[in-house]
């Protein structure tokens, strides 16, 4: 942290925007800054663009963004509650170590390695073992990339996302927004603004991709809200499958995390992705944890296409997320199969949305909601079919499994239908896991909370059978850990 | 290798057992017989530790433990085993995994090394035919869509995979045909043997034509009334039960 940063920290709010003026000279020429003070303003995210060595263009989209972003308000139509967040008390921008970028695992901070390592992410092993390649981030800088010669081979692209705007601004330039426009909403012309990192994939015309492509992201210093972008492109007929994992350490102060990932696939081309989240959800008495925003959409542009989100949600004190499809290549295929859960003060408001625009579109939702302790979990999910939609399909199922009586569960469902050759389908359900589930289970030696779990594990089998399989594994041992303590 | 003594139980502050009375050796088959009401199903939901009943007065000693002192796990682990009226559906759990999990942690709690997929899988299969399951069966969802006779025997099935010291048979004949009655008396019968208890609560007489039994009690107003052998279930068959509950309710009379 520079030294004028240190001093901004002044209790008066219009003080510390006179302040705020005056550390702008004082720290925006000083580019070997390893963090920006808190606050944001045009200075700000010009500042973040010249650390990451943007092209004017960059620049020129961030402070779009920027601007219609002082124009929005924050959205209040979620089920989910939340003390004001301070805009102006957030640091932007945060390097580790702040060396210059590593070529190589061997230039990583050792110590960061290591923290990986606890995380169970050893880069090095994996890179030899486990055929995924890992755009590790680290706060907001990316600090190893894998595989790349491999990849480079077939003429993937698999980098950081400030690489990217450098290395391919022409790729960037045509699909960065695409999908999400700057002004799509609060949160996402947030990210537009002052995003730092995140990565970018680009499969190039018939290309399957031959690995699993993964990032991990980690919170880490103080007070950094992190806001990643991602990209994903599958050119005609490609096809890949990406998992996005994230893990955080115990923190008591709230974070701010508002991502956005645009997913683009083209003629005849599929896209997976998969994601295990399990950001610090705050303590039993609902004191700290992640407040989680993030802007998840996928366009079918092309026909026969296919977007697949597959999501295990169980950390953060509050998510907020509806990753959802723009179907607008005919015959082209969304779905959304998601659990979500909730233990102790955690709230999630999370589902999708399924626009139908192309003919023959086909849509499927299957979302499973656990709610433990005082638990708040809402399912929110729109089908929009529209006119040109001849022949749409969609079929949804929104199940809730409650455990104890102190939690909740709801199911917001919209469903809009311009056109009459359209196909609907949609099932709900709500269920406990009964004292007589659990007595069965304990009548045949399986300890309660073991036999929570497992018919935990069975309510979302559907779900997890999408996942790859180091996942699904994964996704099942975060249910169990986040379910700890609920019996007794 | 059970003793049960004055035993009283119920729900909500209503006792449904007035002192039961009732001793099994190892080895023994005794079936507890009697009309709907009288406390049957209680006593066996008793005997596994179902929490929603209360015992208020009385005894029950398992192999020399206090078995009420144990939670229903512990009681499986020490070789108890219920085989449900209603068996429970466990949705998107399967059939083997279920037994699997079961099976392990018995061993577990019985020193023994848990066995791995296959040595399981072989070991269940032979199970399989001893009920006359198709062994696609265990791939389905614990009970799931299944019909009461499929119900029945699973559970069967897993007594036989679970190998209990004490089996709790509660209405297991209710609801099944003259073919599943059989398999299921016949799964029964192939694991009798002198290591092993057996209690069969049956308001019919039906099943004891299969599972001849060595013991028969006659339970009304939540009291053994009866005792006797064998022959005793085929007098109920032909009497009903109304002589019993007349005699029982002037002993009750004359005992309070």
């Amino acid at each position: 942290m520079s030294d004028t940063s240190e001093s901004g920290i002044v209790k008066n709010r219009e003080l510390r925007e006179l302040a705020g003026q005056k550390y702008k000279h004082g720290w925006v020429t000083d580019i070997e800054a390893d963090s920006a003070p808190p606050g944001l303003s045009e200075e700000i995210i010009r500042f973040i663009s010249a650390k990451k060595e943007e092209p004017a263009f960059m620049l020129e989209w961030r402070l779009k963004a920027y601007r219609h972003w002082l124009t929005m308000k924050e959205p209040d139509w979620a089920f989910v509650h939340y003390p004001p967040i301070d805009y102006q008390e957030i640091i932007y921008y945060s390097a580790p170590g702040a060396k210059k970028g590593p070529e190589s695992l061997d230039e990583v901070d050792p110590k960061l390695l290591e923290t990986y390592a606890k995380l169970g992410i050893p880069l090095a092993e994996q890179k030899m073992l486990s055929g995924v390649a890992v755009d590790a981030v680290f706060d907001s800088v990316s600090v190893a990339t894998t595989f790349k010669g491999k990849l480079n081979e077939l003429g993937i692209i698999f980098c950081a996302f400030s690489e990217a705007v450098r290395e391919h601004p022409e790729l960037v330039k045509k699909y960065l927004g695409s999908v999400v426009p700057t002004t799509d909403n609060f949160f996402a012309a947030l990210n537009s603004a002052v995003f730092t990192d995140g990565s970018f994939v680009y499969i190039p015309k018939g290309v399957r991709c031959p690995m699993e492509l993964s990032t991990y992201f980690r919170i880490n210093a103080a007070n950094t809200g992190q806001f990643e972008r991602t990209l994903i492109i599958a050119d005609e007929g490609a096809k890949v499958s990406y998992l996005e994992g994230c893990t955080a350490p115990m923190r008591d102060e709230n974070q701010l995390h508002a991502a956005v990932v645009e997913l683009v696939a083209l003629d005849d081309a599929a896209i997976k992705y998969s994601t295990v989240q399990n950001w610090y959800p705050g303590d039993e008495n609902g004191v700290g944890g992640i407040y989680n925003f993030v802007t998840k959409r996928g366009r079918c542009q092309g026909r026969n296409s296919r977007i697949s989100w597959t999501q295990v949600e169980t950390g953060s004190a509050i998510t907020w997320k509806y990753p959802g499809c723009i179907l607008q290549g005919d015959n082209s295929v969304g779905e959304f199969y998601s659990v979500a859960l909730t233990n102790n003060y955690q709230q999630a408001d999370t589902g999708t949305k399924m626009i139908h625009i192309g003919k023959n579109t086909t849509s499927t939702i299957i979302a499973k909601g656990i709610s433990a302790g005082h638990g708040r979990n809402s399912y929110r999910g729109l089908v929009k079919i529209l006119k040109s939609a001849e022949g749409a399909r969609n079929y949804s199922q929104c199940d809730s499994l409650l455990l104890g009586d102190k939690c909740g569960a709801h199911t917001f469902p919209y469903i809009d239908v311009r056109n009459s050759t359209a196909r609907m389908e949609h099932e709900a359900s709500t269920s406990k896991i009964g004292e007589d589930q659990l007595f069965y289970c304990q009548q045949r030696g399986i300890a309660p909370e073991d036999a929570v779990s497992m018919i935990v594990n069975g309510f979302c089998k559907d779900v997890f059978r999408e996942l790859p399989m180091e996942f699904a594994v994964e996704a099942q041992k975060l249910l169990e850990i986040s379910l700890e303590g609920t019996v007794g | 290798m059970l003793v049960i003594k004055n035993l009283h139980a119920g729900i909500g502050g209503t006792d449904i057992l007035n002192g039961i009375d009732l001793t099994v050796k190892a080895g023994e088959v005794h079936a507890i017989m009697g009309p709907n009401g009288s406390g049957k199903s209680t006593l066996a939901n008793v005997l596994a530790g179902r929490e929603t009943y209360q015992v208020t007065r009385g005894s029950v000693t398992y192999q020399g433990d206090d078995l009420l002192a144990m939670s229903p796990e512990e009681r499986a682990w020490a070789g108890i085993f219920l085989a449900f009226q209603y068996p429970v559906e466990i949705p998107g759990v399967s059939n083997l995994y279920f037994l699997k999990t079961a099976m392990n942690a018995l061993r577990k709690h019985q020193g023994q090394e848990e066995l791995d997929a296959m040595d399981f899988l072989e070991l269940v299969k032979k199970k399989v035919e001893l009920v006359q399951m198709d062994p696609s069966f265990l791939q389905r969802a614990v009970n799931e869509g299944f019909s009461g006779g499929e119900k029945k025997r699973n559970e069967i099935l897993q007594m036989a995979v679970l190998e209990p010291k004490l089996a709790v048979l509660d209405e297991t004949d209710s609801g099944l045909d003259i073919d599943a009655l059989q398999i299921v008396a016949g799964g029964v019968n192939a694991l009798r043997g002198p290591e092993r208890a057996m209690v069969v609560v049956t308001h019919y007489q039906r099943l004891l034509d299969y599972i001849i039994p060595d013991k028969v009690h006659v339970l009304a107003h939540g009291r053994i009334v009866k005792s006797g052998g064998k022959e005793l279930a085929h007098e109920l068959e032909e009497k009903g039960y109304s002589w019993i509950e007349e005699q029982a309710g002037q002993r009750s009379v004359v005992g309070s």
